[in-house]
């Protein structure tokens, strides 16, 4: 089981909820964050006086899953998050112990 | 009893503006006792009525359209402090005003040039009849709330500069004193039917000076002490340091269009009457104004690539400030390079002399209002026209597209020394009263919970 992290750019969301959605994601956690990699921030002017934007808004989007469906998903998001410019985000993936579903105490992939 | 010549040119008079009474004058000069026209010692509905929504058209320049513009340009828990204090000079001026204020700068039982008199204390016989120093046809207690109106806005513009960091006592305590040490004498001076810089209407004047609707009494008095008070309250803490970017550039543009369109009622209404003067005021205002948001937009767009909302409403209150001491003496054709020049010269105030001396006015009053009332003090002494306006025809026939620009200069030298060397003594004396600033608690929580505990901006519901 593999936890998968994608920060994306906000307006891709949509894209990539319906492109996990095809290869038979059915769960997700989204969650609106602040960061920057090599995109950096902004600067804004006002009457003359500059401020450096550092932290870009982006959508930050976690999906648990099976093994079996972890390499087809990671290929979606990148394919409906990309605009091919820089800041387009990062997809993390780490392995998961253990997954309990609360209501019926069920463990482990029975639980997804 | 009057003839029916006499009384018909009663009325003439009421088209002209003109004065009512003339025709019943002798060779002497003088009204015979007992001769009068139903047209003398009344209101003219058209003049009257025109004066009454200019009136309120200044106030909507303050209330809410300079709370909003100034409102917008702080950041969120300081957006009620500037209000707060917008509202309180609004109430506090109407009081001294009603009390001392329009006798002292519209009363003339002292016979100074500096200062009025004090026949109309507690505004003592101000009613419906009008006062003919200043007009034929308008009702005295209409002229007097019209003149109130610019009492207000005036110590208003200076919030700007030491906005987020001035606690609300010290500015209501600062602004009665200059009332009375500075706006005042000014006012008299510059408009008091007898005052020593009233170029147009005293021929005892000892400064030739013009003044429409206030370049010198109101944008440079406030302009220029708003830069002393701002040196000495301090700058902002964090200024330099932390981003202290606008809050709403949507609430400052809708305050910039009630402040353009209040200005109407500032720069028309000058003239005390619906008449040519005050449609000539109208046509040069909007001219200037559009020119001058526009030239700001364009100059930013150079410098930096783009224009922003900020720069077009910034331009839009130059060319406002700029044109307000010209607009009643100048043609639309000399509006329009003033429109630029007011573009031009608060933009680099603004946008770099402020970053190269490192004051915080914090929303510019210097920068647009001294600047720019300076600039517009200036032009209106090389741009005014005898044929733009017939008045200056008379007593100043010899200055106008000749010396005025000299005259200007000396009324211009006047209203900066009183507005910088009595802000600098009442400062200090406010400092030792009460203190100028709120304690750095308060100042970091905001001025709105600070001084008046309430928020501006409670989008969920407290537990």
């Amino acid at each position: 089981m593999k936890l998968i992290t994608a920060i994306i750019k906000p307006f891709k969301l949509e894209e990539v909820k319906s492109a996990l959605a095809e290869v038979g994601v059915d769960g997700m956690t989204v969650t609106e964050v602040k960061g920057f990699g090599r995109q950096k921030g902004h600067t804004e002017v006002y009457r003359g006086s500059e401020y450096t934007v550092d932290f870009l808004p982006k959508v930050k989007l976690e999906v648990a899953l099976a093994d079996a469906i972890v390499a087809r998903a990671i290929d979606a998001i990148v394919a409906s998050a990309r605009t091919g410019k820089i800041g387009d985000g990062k997809i993390f993936v780490t392995p998961l112990d253990e997954i309990v579903r609360i209501r019926t105490d069920e463990r482990g992939e029975t639980a997804l | 009893m009057p003839t029916l010549e006499q009384r018909i040119a009663g009325l003439e008079a009421y088209l002209n503006n003109g004065d009512p009474s003339a025709s019943l004058k002798n060779a002497k000069g003088e009204v015979p006792a007992g001769l009068t026209t139903p047209a003398v010692g009344v209101a003219g509905p058209g003049h009257n009525g025109f004066m009454m929504i200019c009136a309120a058209l200044v106030l909507f320049m303050t209330l809410p359209g300079l709370a909003l513009f100034y409102g917008g340009l702080v950041r969120t828990k300081n957006v009620l402090s500037v209000m707060a204090q917008c509202l309180g000079i609004a109430g506090l001026v109407t009081i001294l005003w009603w009390a001392f204020g329009y006798s002292l700068v519209f009363g003339k039982s002292f016979q100074s040039g500096v200062l009025g008199g004090s026949e109309f204390f507690f505004m003592k016989g101000v009613d419906s009849a009008p006062n003919t120093d200043y007009s034929a046809w308008v009702s005295q207690n209409v002229f007097s709330m019209y003149q109130l109106m610019f009492a207000i806005i005036t110590p208003a513009l200076m919030v700007g500069a030491i906005a987020e960091r001035m606690k609300f006592s010290a500015v209501l305590v600062f602004t009665a004193v200059w009332m009375f040490v500075v706006y005042f004498p000014l006012a008299h001076m510059v408009w008091g039917a007898n005052g020593m810089m009233n170029g147009v209407w005293n021929a005892d004047a000892s400064i030739k000076a013009i003044d429409f609707a206030g370049g010198t009494v109101v944008h440079m008095s406030s302009g220029w002490s708003a830069l002393i008070l701002c040196l000495l309250v301090g700058p902002r803490l964090g200024f330099g340091k932390t981003p202290m970017p606008p809050h709403s550039l949507v609430l400052c543009m809708i305050g910039t269009g009630m402040l353009w369109v209040g200005w109407y009622g500032f720069n028309a209404g000058s003239a005390v009457a619906a008449d040519g003067i005050a449609a000539n005021a109208f046509t040069t205002t909007t001219l200037a104004t559009g020119v001058a948001s526009f030239t700001w937009a364009a100059l930013e767009y150079i410098t930096r690539g783009k224009a922003s909302v900020l720069g077009f409403c910034s331009g839009a209150v130059a060319g406002l400030v700029v044109v307000t001491p010209a607009c009643g003496f100048i043609t639309p054709s000399a509006a329009m390079p003033l429109g630029v020049l007011a573009g031009l010269f608060p933009f680099f105030a603004c946008t770099k002399l402020k970053g190269w001396l490192k004051y915080d006015d914090a929303l510019d009053t210097f920068g647009v209002h001294a600047v720019g009332g300076t600039l517009g003090a200036l032009l209106s002494g090389f741009m005014a026209n005898s044929s733009a306006n017939g008045n200056l025809a008379t007593n100043l026939k010899a200055l106008v597209g000749n010396s005025l620009w000299l005259e200007q200069l000396k009324a211009m030298a006047v209203t900066i020394a009183l507005a910088v060397v009595a802000t600098v003594v009442i400062g200090f004396l406010v400092k030792s009263l009460v203190g100028l600033r709120p304690t750095v608690e308060s100042e970091q929580e905001g001025l709105d919970l600070g001084d008046h505990g309430e928020e501006g901006y409670i989008f969920e519901a407290k537990s």
